[in-house]
C-alpha cells in the first residue's frame, strides 16, 4: 500500500511539474529573430573578443540590434562582412584585411663566447612570474635596459587564439599566415608594442622606443634613434619623426622600400621579420628600387 | 534573533557549505577560474538556494508530512528543485533578460548541483520554519559566494606561479581548494548560542 502511495504521489507531483513546465515553456516563449542564428553562422565562432564584444554570440546580437557595424570582426574578414551584409540586407564596404606587428626588433643573438651582438640589452636576472605584465611593473622599468622593448614573456602569446604569435630570442613575433587580426594581443601587451597593419607592407617601423638617440643605443643595437634619414629620403613625405621615434603614415607610403636602405640601425623592414640586420638585404616586392 | 544570526554565521563561516561541508564541489571547481564568473555563479546560486528552501519546505510540510511519506524526502526534493530552476530560467528569460544574461549559463549548472539539495535537507533535519529556511538558503548561498570568490581569487594567481608540470592545472588548485578547506576549520568553534 505504501509502495502504491509513493508512486501515486511522486508521480503525480512530477505530472504536475510537467504540466507547469509545458506551460511555462509556451508562456515565456521568445522569439528569436532567424536572422541571429545566419549571423551566428557567418562568424568564425572563436570567440577572439577582438570585435570589442564578449563574443561572437555577442556581436550577432548587437548587429542584429543595429548597434555594431558590419565587418568589426577582423578574423572573418571581407568574406564574413558581406555575408552579413546579405543577411542583414545592407551593403557592406570592402574590409581590409590587418594583422599584428610587433614593434620591436630588439631579439638578441649572441657571438661565441656569450656576448650580446644583436638586440636590446638585458639589465637585469628577472626571477619573478614569467609575465609581462608582471615583469613591467618591477621597478626601474623592468629587466631589459629599453624601457619600450619587448620583454619576451609571451604574454601575448598566451593572449592569442590562434597560435599565431610566439617569442623568438626574446621577442615576440607574428606569423602573418595565421594572424586574423583580432588585436587580442595588443590588449594583452603592457608595453603597448602591438599594432595592426596591413600584411606583407615593405616597410614598418619595428621599434617603439621614444627615447633620446643615446639613450636608445646604448640598451639596444637596433632601436630608433629618430635620426630622421628615412625622413629626409621619403618621396612621398610619408615619413615624420615625434619623440625620436620615426613613424610612417601608410596613407601617403607607396611601399616603394628607400627608407629601409637608409636606416642606419636597419629596423625599417620587411613586416615578414627575415633577412634582420643584414644590410645586403635589398627592399622585398620592388625591383625598381636600386639600393 | 539569536537563531536568525546563528543560522546565517554558521551558512557562511562555520559550516561553509563548500569548505566544510563538501557540498558543490563540482562547480567550486569548474566555474572558478575567474573571479567575474565565480561572482555570476554564486550569485545565481544564493538565488537558486534560497527559492528551492522556500519550494521545497512547502512541499514537505503539506505534502510529505501529511501523507507520512517524509522517507522520499530526497527524490521529492530533487524533482521540486529541477523543476524550479528550469521554470525560473524561463521566466527570467522572458521577464528579466538583465537578470537572465547575468545568471542564464549558470541556471541549468546549478539544477543538480548537490549544495541545493544539501541545504533543503539541513533545513528539514534542524527544523527550521519556512522564514529561517529561506534564511538558511539565502545564507547558504553567500557561503558559497565567499567561497568560490575566494577560490577564484587564489587561483587567478597561482595559475602565474610556476609550478613542477605534474602540479600545473587541476592538481594544484585541489591543492589550494584543501588549503582553503584548512583556514576555514578555523571558523568552527565558532557560534552565538
Amino acid at each position: 500500500m505504501d509502495i502504491i502511495l509513493a508512486i501515486a504521489v511522486l508521480g503525480g507531483l512530477g505530472l504536475i511539474f510537467g504540466l507547469v513546465l509545458a506551460a511555462a515553456s509556451k508562456v515565456f516563449y521568445v522569439e528569436t529573430d532567424p536572422r541571429l542564428d545566419q549571423l551566428n553562422a557567418c562568424l568564425p565562432g572563436a570567440n577572439c573578443g577582438g570585435c570589442g564584444y564578449a563574443g561572437c554570440g555577442a556581436y550577432a546580437e548587437a548587429v542584429l540590434k543595429g548597434e555594431a557595424p558590419i565587418g568589426a570582426c577582423a578574423s572573418g574578414g571581407n568574406e564574413c562582412a558581406q555575408a552579413m551584409a546579405a543577411i542583414m540586407g545592407v551593403k557592406a564596404e570592402a574590409v581590409t584585411r590587418k594583422v599584428a606587428l610587433v614593434r620591436c626588433s630588439g631579439d638578441r643573438s649572441y657571438d661565441k663566447d656569450g656576448n650580446l651582438v644583436r638586440g636590446s640589452k638585458i639589465k637585469a636576472e628577472y626571477e619573478g612570474f614569467k609575465d609581462c605584465m608582471a615583469a613591467s611593473k618591477v621597478g626601474g622599468n623592468g629587466p631589459i635596459s629599453c624601457k619600450y622593448g619587448c620583454l619576451g614573456f609571451g604574454t601575448c602569446t598566451k593572449a592569442c587564439k590562434y597560435g599565431a604569435i610566439s617569442v623568438k630570442n626574446g621577442v615576440a613575433v607574428v606569423d602573418e599566415d595565421l594572424c586574423v587580426g583580432c588585436m587580442a594581443c595588443a590588449a594583452a601587451c603592457p608595453r603597448n608594442l602591438i599594432v595592426p597593419v596591413e600584411p606583407g607592407r615593405n616597410v614598418v617601423i619595428a621599434c617603439a622606443s621614444m627615447a633620446k638617440g643615446a639613450v636608445t643605443t646604448r640598451g639596444c643595437t637596433v632601436g630608433c634613434i629618430g635620426c630622421g634619414l628615412c625622413k629626409k629620403i621619403c618621396p612621398e613625405g610619408a615619413i615624420t619623426v615625434t619623440n625620436n621615434l620615426a613613424v610612417i603614415d601608410y596613407s601617403k607610403c607607396t611601399n616603394c622600400g628607400l627608407c629601409a636602405t637608409v636606416c642606419p640601425k636597419k629596423l625599417i623592414k620587411d613586416s615578414n621579420v627575415e633577412n634582420l640586420g643584414d644590410p645586403t638585404v635589398k627592399p622585398m616586392n620592388n625591383p625598381e628600387v636600386k639600393v | 534573533m539569536e537563531a536568525i544570526l546563528g543560522i546565517i554565521i554558521a551558512a557562511i563561516l562555520s559550516q561553509n557549505f563548500i569548505l566544510v561541508k563538501f557540498y558543490g564541489i563540482c562547480p567550486f571547481m569548474g566555474v572558478s577560474k575567474k573571479i567575474d564568473t565565480a561572482l555570476g555563479m554564486g550569485m545565481a546560486v544564493t538565488f537558486v538556494m534560497a527559492l528551492a528552501s522556500a519550494a521545497c519546505w512547502l512541499v514537505y510540510e503539506f505534502l510529505l508530512i501529511p501523507l507520512d511519506m517524509v522517507y522520499m524526502q530526497t527524490v521529492a526534493f530533487i524533482l521540486v528543485i529541477a523543476s524550479i530552476v528550469q521554470v525560473v530560467e524561463m521566466f527570467l528569460k522572458k521577464m528579466v533578460p538583465a537578470l537572465y544574461k547575468a545568471l542564464g549559463v549558470f541556471l541549468p549548472l546549478i539544477t543538480t548541483n548537490c549544495a541545493v539539495l544539501g541545504v533543503v535537507l539541513v533545513n528539514v533535519q534542524e527544523g527550521y520554519n519556512f522564514l529561517l529556511s529561506v534564511l538558511n538558503g539565502a545564507a547558504g548561498g553567500l557561503g558559497f559566494t565567499v567561497a568560490i570568490v575566494l577560490f577564484a581569487s587564489v587561483r587567478e594567481r597561482v595559475n602565474k606561479a610556476e609550478c613542477p608540470e605534474s602540479f600545473q592545472g587541476y592538481p594544484l588548485a585541489l591543492i589550494a581548494a584543501g588549503l582553503l578547506a584548512l583556514a576555514f576549520m578555523g571558523f568552527s568553534g565558532l557560534s552565538i548560542t
